[in-house]
Protein backbone atom coordinates (compact mmCIF):
# COMPACT_ATOMS: atom_id res chain seq x y z
CA UNK A 1 0.00 0.00 0.00
CA UNK A 2 1.14 3.78 -0.84
CA UNK A 3 0.72 7.06 0.44
CA UNK A 4 -2.73 7.79 -0.64
CA UNK A 5 -3.15 10.59 -3.26
CA UNK A 6 -5.69 11.77 -6.07
CA UNK A 7 -5.91 8.67 -7.64
CA UNK A 8 -7.27 6.76 -4.26
CA UNK A 9 -9.78 9.34 -2.81
CA UNK A 10 -10.90 9.06 -6.96
CA UNK A 11 -11.23 5.64 -6.56
CA UNK A 12 -12.75 5.94 -3.38
CA UNK A 13 -15.95 8.62 -4.99
CA UNK A 14 -16.19 6.35 -7.77
CA UNK A 15 -16.92 3.11 -5.85
CA UNK A 16 -19.41 5.54 -4.04
CA UNK A 17 -21.25 6.54 -6.71
CA UNK A 18 -21.79 3.38 -8.17
CA UNK A 19 -22.85 2.35 -5.25
CA UNK A 20 -25.81 5.06 -5.13
CA UNK A 21 -26.14 3.78 -9.41
CA UNK A 22 -26.64 0.53 -7.97
CA UNK A 23 -29.16 1.50 -5.39
CA UNK A 24 -30.70 3.46 -7.46
CA UNK A 25 -31.44 0.81 -9.65
CA UNK A 26 -32.63 -1.63 -7.19
CA UNK A 27 -34.58 -0.38 -4.58
CA UNK A 28 -38.67 0.30 -4.90
CA UNK A 29 -38.95 2.74 -2.13
CA UNK A 30 -39.14 6.36 -2.22
CA UNK A 31 -36.77 6.77 0.50
CA UNK A 32 -34.34 4.40 -0.24
CA UNK A 33 -33.86 6.08 -3.66
CA UNK A 34 -34.20 9.72 -2.20
CA UNK A 35 -30.66 7.94 -0.10
CA UNK A 36 -28.90 6.25 -2.91
CA UNK A 37 -29.33 9.99 -4.58
CA UNK A 38 -27.51 11.48 -1.78
CA UNK A 39 -24.94 8.73 -1.91
CA UNK A 40 -24.23 10.23 -5.38
CA UNK A 41 -23.88 13.55 -4.93
CA UNK A 42 -21.77 13.13 -1.88
CA UNK A 43 -19.73 10.90 -4.37
CA UNK A 44 -19.69 13.97 -7.05
CA UNK A 45 -18.00 16.84 -3.73
CA UNK A 46 -15.85 14.42 -3.22
CA UNK A 47 -14.18 14.41 -6.28
CA UNK A 48 -14.85 18.15 -6.60
CA UNK A 49 -12.55 18.47 -3.68
CA UNK A 50 -9.90 15.89 -4.53
CA UNK A 51 -9.55 17.81 -7.96
CA UNK A 52 -9.46 21.37 -5.90
CA UNK A 53 -7.09 19.85 -3.60
CA UNK A 54 -4.46 17.82 -5.69
CA UNK A 55 -4.69 19.84 -9.52
CA UNK A 56 -6.03 23.61 -8.98
CA UNK A 57 -4.99 24.12 -5.63
CA UNK A 58 -4.42 27.92 -6.58
CA UNK A 59 -8.02 28.70 -6.89
CA UNK A 60 -11.28 27.40 -4.34
CA UNK A 61 -13.34 26.99 -7.54
CA UNK A 62 -14.05 23.28 -6.39
CA UNK A 63 -14.33 24.20 -2.90
CA UNK A 64 -17.15 26.58 -3.89
CA UNK A 65 -19.16 24.02 -5.94
CA UNK A 66 -18.93 21.54 -3.27
CA UNK A 67 -20.70 23.94 -0.94
CA UNK A 68 -23.30 25.11 -3.46
CA UNK A 69 -24.24 21.25 -4.13
CA UNK A 70 -24.61 20.20 -0.18
CA UNK A 71 -26.92 23.46 -0.03
CA UNK A 72 -28.97 22.63 -3.01
CA UNK A 73 -28.82 18.96 -1.89
CA UNK A 74 -30.66 20.07 1.13
CA UNK A 75 -33.49 21.92 -0.45
CA UNK A 76 -33.56 19.03 -2.67
CA UNK A 77 -33.99 16.81 0.16
CA UNK A 78 -36.61 18.76 1.61
CA UNK A 79 -38.90 19.13 -1.31
CA UNK A 80 -38.19 15.26 -2.39
CA UNK A 81 -39.95 14.25 1.53
CA UNK A 82 -42.68 16.71 1.22
CA UNK A 83 -43.37 15.32 -1.94
CA UNK A 84 -42.76 11.33 -0.05
CA UNK A 85 -45.06 12.41 2.37
CA UNK A 86 -48.09 13.73 0.58
CA UNK A 87 -47.69 10.43 -1.58
CA UNK A 88 -47.86 8.03 1.48
CA UNK A 89 -51.18 9.84 2.45
CA UNK A 90 -52.93 9.99 -0.70
CA UNK A 91 -51.58 6.31 -1.39
CA UNK A 92 -50.73 4.90 1.65
CA UNK A 93 -47.59 3.40 0.72
CA UNK A 94 -44.02 5.14 -0.91
CA UNK A 95 -43.66 2.27 -3.27
CA UNK A 96 -42.44 3.50 -6.76
CA UNK A 97 -45.00 1.13 -8.39
CA UNK A 98 -48.26 2.05 -6.38
CA UNK A 99 -47.84 5.67 -7.80
CA UNK A 100 -48.26 5.43 -11.96
CA UNK A 101 -50.78 7.81 -12.02
CA UNK A 102 -49.78 11.70 -12.60
CA UNK A 103 -53.49 12.92 -11.02
CA UNK A 104 -54.82 14.10 -7.35
CA UNK B 1 5.98 1.08 7.17
CA UNK B 2 2.36 2.99 6.79
CA UNK B 3 2.27 5.96 8.49
CA UNK B 4 -0.54 7.06 10.89
CA UNK B 5 -2.25 9.31 8.15
CA UNK B 6 -2.29 6.66 5.28
CA UNK B 7 -3.72 4.14 8.04
CA UNK B 8 -6.57 7.27 8.50
CA UNK B 9 -7.30 7.29 4.69
CA UNK B 10 -7.92 3.80 4.42
CA UNK B 11 -10.14 3.33 7.72
CA UNK B 12 -12.11 6.47 6.47
CA UNK B 13 -12.40 4.84 3.45
CA UNK B 14 -13.44 1.74 4.42
CA UNK B 15 -15.75 3.12 6.96
CA UNK B 16 -17.56 5.22 3.80
CA UNK B 17 -17.60 2.54 0.99
CA UNK B 18 -18.86 -0.47 3.71
CA UNK B 19 -21.35 1.89 5.27
CA UNK B 20 -22.65 3.22 1.93
CA UNK B 21 -23.12 -0.53 0.65
CA UNK B 22 -24.89 -1.90 3.32
CA UNK B 23 -26.83 1.21 3.39
CA UNK B 24 -28.43 0.63 -0.10
CA UNK B 25 -28.73 -3.38 0.32
CA UNK B 26 -30.39 -3.45 4.11
CA UNK B 27 -33.46 -4.68 3.92
CA UNK B 28 -34.73 -2.64 7.51
CA UNK B 29 -35.26 0.83 6.22
CA UNK B 30 -34.11 2.28 9.58
CA UNK B 31 -30.53 0.88 9.71
CA UNK B 32 -30.22 1.57 5.65
CA UNK B 33 -30.81 5.48 6.95
CA UNK B 34 -28.17 4.96 10.05
CA UNK B 35 -25.42 3.24 7.62
CA UNK B 36 -26.34 6.31 5.50
CA UNK B 37 -25.32 8.73 8.76
CA UNK B 38 -21.85 6.52 9.15
CA UNK B 39 -21.12 7.01 5.39
CA UNK B 40 -21.50 10.97 5.27
CA UNK B 41 -19.64 11.29 8.50
CA UNK B 42 -17.19 9.02 7.10
CA UNK B 43 -17.07 11.31 3.94
CA UNK B 44 -17.05 13.63 6.58
CA UNK B 45 -13.71 12.37 8.38
CA UNK B 46 -11.98 12.45 4.82
CA UNK B 47 -12.75 16.07 4.14
CA UNK B 48 -10.75 16.71 7.22
CA UNK B 49 -7.84 14.25 5.98
CA UNK B 50 -7.46 16.52 3.01
CA UNK B 51 -7.79 19.68 5.58
CA UNK B 52 -10.51 21.35 4.36
CA UNK B 53 -12.10 21.89 7.57
CA UNK B 54 -14.89 24.32 6.21
CA UNK B 55 -16.03 21.58 3.91
CA UNK B 56 -16.52 18.70 6.62
CA UNK B 57 -18.06 21.24 9.18
CA UNK B 58 -20.58 21.82 6.64
CA UNK B 59 -20.87 18.30 5.67
CA UNK B 60 -21.52 17.14 9.62
CA UNK B 61 -24.28 20.17 10.21
CA UNK B 62 -26.24 19.87 6.48
CA UNK B 63 -25.72 16.05 5.78
CA UNK B 64 -25.36 14.37 9.45
CA UNK B 65 -27.23 16.80 11.42
CA UNK B 66 -29.79 17.86 8.69
CA UNK B 67 -30.56 15.49 5.63
CA UNK B 68 -30.32 12.16 7.82
CA UNK B 69 -32.32 13.17 10.54
CA UNK B 70 -35.15 14.88 7.79
CA UNK B 71 -34.73 11.17 6.52
CA UNK B 72 -35.08 9.26 9.42
CA UNK B 73 -38.22 11.66 10.57
CA UNK B 74 -39.67 10.10 7.64
CA UNK B 75 -38.94 6.97 7.49
CA UNK B 76 -40.98 7.17 11.25
CA UNK B 77 -43.78 8.77 9.77
CA UNK B 78 -44.32 6.49 7.09
CA UNK B 79 -42.98 2.50 7.71
CA UNK B 80 -44.28 0.39 10.72
CA UNK B 81 -41.79 -0.75 13.10
CA UNK B 82 -39.99 -4.02 12.17
CA UNK B 83 -41.49 -4.36 8.57
CA UNK B 84 -38.93 -5.79 6.10
CA UNK B 85 -38.61 -4.21 2.39
CA UNK B 86 -39.36 -6.54 -0.15
CA UNK B 87 -36.27 -8.08 -1.78
CA UNK B 88 -35.28 -7.31 -5.24
CA UNK B 89 -36.43 -9.31 -7.76
CA UNK B 90 -33.95 -11.78 -8.76
CA UNK B 91 -32.75 -10.52 -12.49
CA UNK B 92 -33.42 -6.35 -11.59
CA UNK B 93 -30.98 -7.13 -8.44
CA UNK B 94 -28.03 -8.74 -10.83
CA UNK B 95 -28.22 -7.11 -14.10
CA UNK B 96 -28.07 -3.69 -11.82
CA UNK B 97 -25.20 -5.24 -10.09
CA UNK B 98 -23.67 -5.64 -13.41
CA UNK B 99 -24.49 -2.20 -14.49
CA UNK B 100 -22.69 -1.12 -11.74
CA UNK B 101 -19.64 -3.08 -11.96
CA UNK B 102 -19.31 -2.58 -15.32
CA UNK B 103 -19.72 0.97 -14.77
CA UNK B 104 -17.17 1.60 -12.25
CA UNK B 105 -14.77 -0.72 -13.66
CA UNK B 106 -14.94 1.27 -17.48
CA UNK B 107 -14.56 4.57 -15.12
CA UNK B 108 -12.14 3.58 -13.17
CA UNK B 109 -9.57 2.34 -16.08
CA UNK B 110 -10.07 5.59 -17.75
CA UNK B 111 -9.36 7.59 -14.60
CA UNK B 112 -5.63 5.29 -13.71
CA UNK B 113 -5.01 6.05 -18.01
CA UNK B 114 -5.41 9.67 -17.41
CA UNK B 115 -2.04 11.67 -17.11
CA UNK B 116 -3.25 14.66 -14.28
CA UNK B 117 -1.61 17.87 -15.15
CA UNK B 118 -1.17 19.75 -11.65
CA UNK B 119 -0.92 23.51 -11.22
CA UNK B 120 2.80 25.18 -10.51
CA UNK B 121 1.28 28.16 -9.02
CA UNK B 122 1.29 28.89 -5.50
CA UNK B 123 -1.64 26.95 -2.98
CA UNK B 124 -4.32 28.60 -1.91
CA UNK B 125 -5.19 27.92 2.03
CA UNK B 126 -8.50 27.08 2.34
CA UNK B 127 -9.00 29.17 5.17
CA UNK B 128 -12.13 30.42 6.74
CA UNK B 129 -11.26 34.21 5.91
CA UNK B 130 -10.16 33.49 2.85
CA UNK B 131 -13.30 31.26 1.74
CA UNK B 132 -15.83 34.13 3.19
CA UNK B 133 -13.95 36.76 1.35
CA UNK B 134 -14.61 34.93 -1.89
CA UNK B 135 -17.92 33.89 -1.38
CA UNK B 136 -19.17 37.42 -0.72
CA UNK B 137 -16.77 39.15 -3.33
CA UNK B 138 -17.94 40.12 -7.20
CA UNK B 139 -14.28 40.30 -8.70
CA UNK B 140 -12.37 37.57 -9.66
CA UNK B 141 -12.91 33.92 -8.73
CA UNK B 142 -16.05 35.93 -6.32
CA UNK B 143 -19.00 33.61 -5.75
CA UNK B 144 -21.64 36.79 -4.71
CA UNK B 145 -24.11 35.82 -7.49
CA UNK B 146 -24.15 32.03 -6.84
CA UNK B 147 -24.66 32.83 -3.26
CA UNK B 148 -27.44 34.87 -3.89
CA UNK B 149 -29.16 32.54 -5.85
CA UNK B 150 -28.96 29.65 -3.46
CA UNK B 151 -30.45 31.76 -1.04
CA UNK B 152 -33.65 32.64 -3.38
CA UNK B 153 -33.66 28.65 -4.26
CA UNK B 154 -33.80 27.55 -0.52
CA UNK B 155 -36.38 30.29 -0.01
CA UNK B 156 -38.29 28.86 -2.60
CA UNK B 157 -37.52 25.51 -1.56
CA UNK B 158 -38.90 25.77 1.90
CA UNK B 159 -42.54 27.72 0.80
CA UNK B 160 -42.66 24.72 -1.89
CA UNK B 161 -42.10 22.10 1.05
CA UNK B 162 -44.63 23.76 3.61
CA UNK B 163 -46.96 24.27 0.29
CA UNK B 164 -46.80 20.62 -0.66
CA UNK B 165 -46.98 19.07 2.69
CA UNK B 166 -49.36 21.32 3.69
CA UNK B 167 -53.05 18.97 4.42
CA UNK B 168 -56.13 20.75 2.42
CA UNK B 169 -58.86 21.28 3.57
CA UNK B 170 -61.62 18.76 2.58
CA UNK B 171 -64.06 21.17 0.54
CA UNK B 172 -61.14 22.45 -1.66
CA UNK B 173 -60.47 18.90 -2.46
Amino acid sequence: MMEPGLYHILFVSMALFFIGIYGFLTRRNLITMLMSVELVLNSVCLNFIAFNKYLWSHKLDGLFFTVFIIAIAAAEAAVAIAIIINLYRSHKSINVETAEEMKG
Amino acid sequence: MMSGSTIIFYLLAAMTLISGLLAVTSRQIFRSAIYLLFSLVGMAGIYFWLNYEFVAAVQIVVYAGGIAVLIIFSVFLTHQSGEELPAPAGNRSLFSALAAISGFLLAIAQVYRHEFATSKEKPVDPTIAEIGSRMLGTGEGGFALPFEVASVLLLAAMIGCIVIAMRSKPETK
